[in-house]
């Protein structure tokens, strides 16, 4: 406190009242009331400005692409230079980052739906029931099928997924339970790192690890399966340990109160009550791995034909083969090959948000048991 | 550090047995996961020894392991930097837009749309690129040439199929905007609302007050999303590998040509099934040099994004 | 310069909660107003009515008229932001933003208002709000330091210099002593009896004990019933209200009875 209030002096008083009035006179007076922009005006004008733009769209004087961006731009400008003249510079800015910022997510949303919309319309072609039923053992150029590759995928997703859970579970356990100290500090920073691996290195590893065993060139389904592991494996942890951490304290406690061991308490109480989360965690894992290409593309290869043995030579995936039969279409019946990789992406595409709204739909379901 | 359990076994109690096993399992588990990553390190390192001692004219291309991994090195770096620069204001625009502009009732589902795109298997995007963006690009990067070729990035020509270093930058920017946009969603989401009111208060505009509170408080986690994205996009393989026309040993900036230095990732994916001998060890050394730059941009993130963690919990 | 506050008929709803129902008062200038009141009666909500922090919160509205030298806040062509600009807050918790200097807390608001200032008038105006805010002498060989690293007491009083820096009329304090210790308390008790000399003053308090010491006129927020909304009970001089209040409940509620 510089001075206490009763001694304070007429002059200091005057000195604080002045200072307050010569601040409002420095600042730029900003009135209570000023213009402002009709309520609908914002609406109303990027409105006009959606119209114009699909009307040039569909009229063919521009494009789909170019019609958007001349309506984003042309709105903003619009209704920066009004607001500019109507409410001031500062309202007019506020506006003109409104405008930028949901022009922005539009645009984000532009790819997703190009991406879907391409995928479903250039994979109706070949998505049929030959399509599920023939592998391509044979087939020179029409019919042939993806069975193989999506048995295959199947396969092998499986396998990493049974490798991964328990470790992923167990890892989880480890950090919430029992970890303590530098341990557990750095195994929580290397899961991080470990989340970003190239899918490619992990793919890489696992040759390296198997060409000491088995000599160069190896391949086989579960090399493919060792590899996704290595990126499952981050994530399922992470989503176990969110979903740990829930688990209020107070039911740990409980049950230690009626002299339940810990392990039991874990395996009983614990897990129990994150279940759901668990799963959902888990599965969302499975939807991030199950559409990787390259790291089975080094060490999985591709057939033509059916081997549903994950421990014995080169098996088909259908991430793979949609690649190979984009890369390897020859001159003569390109489209027909291209026709099959559409279908292998849509196949793909369906599989992964499926995963996705199934992990959605058990979070949903089991939700007021996580949360107890 | 996780917060829930308290340990309640005091120091020399005897321990069940039950309790030995699982706890060592656990911990084993753990342990598990710093011997992969090491595994990582040193079989890669293993593997790329042989190409490292080669002589000059066994590596392909003949002039030694250097020159080959650079032009791919630089591949990388040029491919991940641009879609950094095309993604950095848009995770954050979209960022802001689910957390400060949209309604609050949809502001989720808008958020799950664009987690969707994290969704998408890289290979679904390599051929949306070739097959869809690809001849979007086509016009564009022809006036580009035409209109902006003093500038060394649209120096020409132009490419007319469009698979171009421009189209790949695209594509990668639209891969890691989910991952970027996610860990800045978080932060913003997490700025007190103390100070937002107390900037409002002051007479701010909703702009104003995330210039001065909203910005501020998540700076250093837009840092480690976009290094987590960075990460991300030099890593990425397959949607490259499909988008890019590249050739052998190209250094260069232009981003409109049909002639394009390759990434390391795609190079790998590319060659990889039809390499042999010290092929294969050449491709396992370069992928070496992407575990290490892709390991140092990813703890820098995670340092980066902790240490805000830190910072506000003190708070 | 400090202006009088005029309230008719206020409703204040959350979405289709009515929240605080019927208040009419006025808060005369260059006075302090204290709002008392058990919790969740809604002195906070209304508080927060005056410089329409309320519509904040989604789906909050009002109905009714708050008029600041007869003119309504809430009337059409009004903007919430000059209405912010014009009637200066204080939060419960010090809130100085952690990432800005003590420097630039105090000029933020001054900044928004004129981009163009010259650095002297600026380096001025800081000061001077914060000798007014009588926190200079602790302050002013670290004014580039963080806010955060004051007192609980030197960063509310630091808020108190931010609010105060850009010359509002009217100056609204939500409980702005309940996260402090005595001493800090004190120094703001003192802090807000020399601003009432230029400054309209409305003060949310649980401490009857403040009220008493500092404000001028105090006003009796009670819930009618339970489930049912808030309002003002009793205004009076704080005189009144503390010895001699005209409703039973105050007088219940001032003697600590409830609440």
């Amino acid at each position: 406190m510089s001075t206490p209030t009763t001694s304070l002096d007429k002059g200091d008083r005057n000195d604080k009242g002045r200072a307050r009035e010569e601040a409002a006179a420095l600042l730029a007076d900003m009135p209570l009331t000023h213009g402002s922009l009709p309520r609908r005006a914002a609406p109303l004008t990027l409105l006009a400005f959606v119209l114009a733009g699909i009307a040039a769209w569909q009229t063919g004087l521009l494009g789909a692409a170019f019609a958007g961006i001349l309506t984003a731009v042309g709105y903003t400008a619009v209704i920066y230079l009004w607001a500019r003249r109507v409410e001031g510079p500062r309202g007019a800015f506020d506006r003109l980052v409104t405008a930028v910022v949901s022009s922005a997510f539009a645009l984000a949303l532009l790819p997703l739906i190009s991406v879907i919309t391409t995928v479903v319309s250039n994979g109706a072609a070949r998505f049929d029931a030959d399509f599920f039923n023939n592998s391509m053992l044979g087939v020179v150029d029409e019919g042939g099928g993806a069975h193989h590759a999506l048995m295959g995928t199947l396969i092998i997703t499986g396998i990493a997924a049974l490798m991964s859970v328990p470790v992923g579970l167990m890892t989880a356990i480890y950090l919430i339970e029992y970890g303590r100290g530098r341990l557990a500090r750095w195994i929580t920073f290397f899961v991080d790192v470990m989340t970003g691996i190239p899918s490619i290195v992990a793919g890489l590893f696992v040759y390296a690890l198997f060409e000491l065993f088995y000599g160069p060139g190896i391949r086989m389904g579960f090399m493919g399966s060792v590899a996704l592991s290595v990126l499952m494996i981050p994530v399922v942890i992470r989503s176990a340990e969110e979903m740990l951490k829930l688990v209020p304290n107070e039911l740990r406690e409980a049950s230690y109160a009626l002299a339940v061991p810990k392990w039991r308490t874990i395996l009983k109480v614990v897990l129990p009550t994150a279940l759901a989360g668990i799963a959902t965690g888990v599965t969302l894992a499975i939807a991030r791995v199950i559409g990787e290409t390259a790291p089975l593309l080094i060490t999985v290869g591709i057939t033509r034909g059916d081997n549903f043995d994950p421990f014995n030579e080169r098996m088909a995936t259908l991430s793979v083969f949609s690649y190979n039969q984009y890369a390897y279409a020859p001159g003569h019946a390109r489209d027909l090959f291209y026709e099959r990789a559409w279908s292998a992406a849509l196949t793909l595409i369906l599989i992964v948000m499926t995963l996705n709204l199934l992990a959605r739909l058990i979070a949903k379901l089991f939700a007021p048991k996580t949360r107890a | 550090m996780p917060p829930t359990t308290t340990s309640t076994r005091t120091r020399g109690a005897p321990q069940r047995l039950g309790d030995r096993v699982f706890s060592g399992a656990s911990t084993g588990a753990g342990v598990l996961i710093l011997v992969i990553l090491a595994g990582v390190a040193a079989f890669l390192v293993a593997e790329a020894w042989p190409a490292l001692w080669a002589d000059s004219s066994e590596i392909p291309g003949g002039d030694g392991i250097i020159l080959y991994i650079w032009p791919v090195l630089f591949g990388t770096l040029l491919s991940a930097f641009f879609a950094l620069v095309i993604a950095t204001p848009l995770a954050v625009a979209i960022a802001l837009f689910i957390t400060h502009y949209a309604p609050r009732r949809i502001a989720s589902l808008l958020g799950y749309l664009i987690d969707l795109l994290a969704a998408v298997p890289s290979i679904i995007f390599g051929l949306w690129g070739a097959f869809e963006l690809a001849p979007m690009t086509v016009e564009p990067t022809r006036w580009l040439e035409d209109n902006l070729g003093f500038i060394p990035l649209f120096d020409g020509p132009a490419s007319p199929t469009g698979r171009t270093m421009l189209v790949a930058t695209i594509v990668l920017a639209v891969m890691i905007l989910p991952i970027a946009t996610a860990v800045i969603r978080e932060a913003f989401l997490q700025t007190p609302r103390l100070h937002e009111e107390a900037s409002l208060a002051l007479g701010a505009t909703r702009w104003e007050m995330i210039r001065m509170a909203v910005l501020p408080f998540g700076r250093s986690s837009i840092i480690g999303g976009l290094m987590l994205g960075l990460g991300r996009a030099l890593g990425e393989t397959m949607a490259v590998a499909i988008v890019l026309s590249a050739s052998r040993d190209v250094v260069s900036f232009n981003l409109i040509s049909s002639e394009n230095p390759s990434t390391i990732a795609a190079n790998i994916a590319l060659s990889f099934p039809e390499a042999s001998g010290l092929d294969v060890n050449t491709l396992i050394a370069s992928g070496l040099v992407l575990f290490a730059v892709t390991l140092l941009v990813n703890m820098g993130a995670r340092a980066v994004i902790n240490r805000r963690r830190d910072f506000s919990g003190a708070n | 310069m400090a202006k009088r506050i005029e309230v008719k008929g206020l409703d204040i709803y959350y979405d289709k909660f009515l929240a605080v129902q019927g208040v009419s008062m006025t808060i005369e200038p260059r006075s302090v107003t204290a709002l008392i009141g058990p919790s969740g009666c809604g002195k906070s909500t209304f508080l927060r009515t005056l410089n329409r922090m309320h519509e904040l919160v989604p789906k909050a509205r009002v109905e009714g008229k708050v008029l600041m030298d007869n003119q309504d806040l809430y009337g059409a062509n009004v903007d919430p932001v000059g209405v912010r600009r014009h009637i200066g807050m204080v939060f419960q918790r010090p809130n100085p933003f952690p990432t800005m200097s003590i420097y630039d807390n105090v000029a933020a608001g001054l900044k928004l208002n004129n981009k163009r200032m010259k650095r002297k008038d600026l380096d001025d105006l800081v000061e001077r709000s914060l000798r007014s805010a009588n926190l200079w002498e602790e302050v002013k060989d670290r004014l580039n330091r963080p806010g955060s690293g004051l007192s609980g007491g030197q960063q509310q009083r630091l808020c108190i210099a931010r609010a105060i820096a850009v010359a509002p009329d009217v100056l609204l304090m939500d409980e702005p002593c309940s996260a402090l210790d005595p001493i800090s308390t004190q120094a703001i008790e003192d802090l807000i009896t020399e601003l009432k000399e230029q400054y309209t003053i409305v003060i949310v308090t649980h401490n009857m004990q403040q009220a008493q010491r500092i404000s001028d006129t105090t006003g009796f927020f009670n819930l009618q019933a339970i489930g049912e909304p808030g309002g003002l009970v009793e205004l009076d001089t704080t005189t009144k209200i503390f010895t001699n209040p005209a409703n039973s409940d105050t007088e219940r509620y001032v003697s600590g009875r409830f609440g």
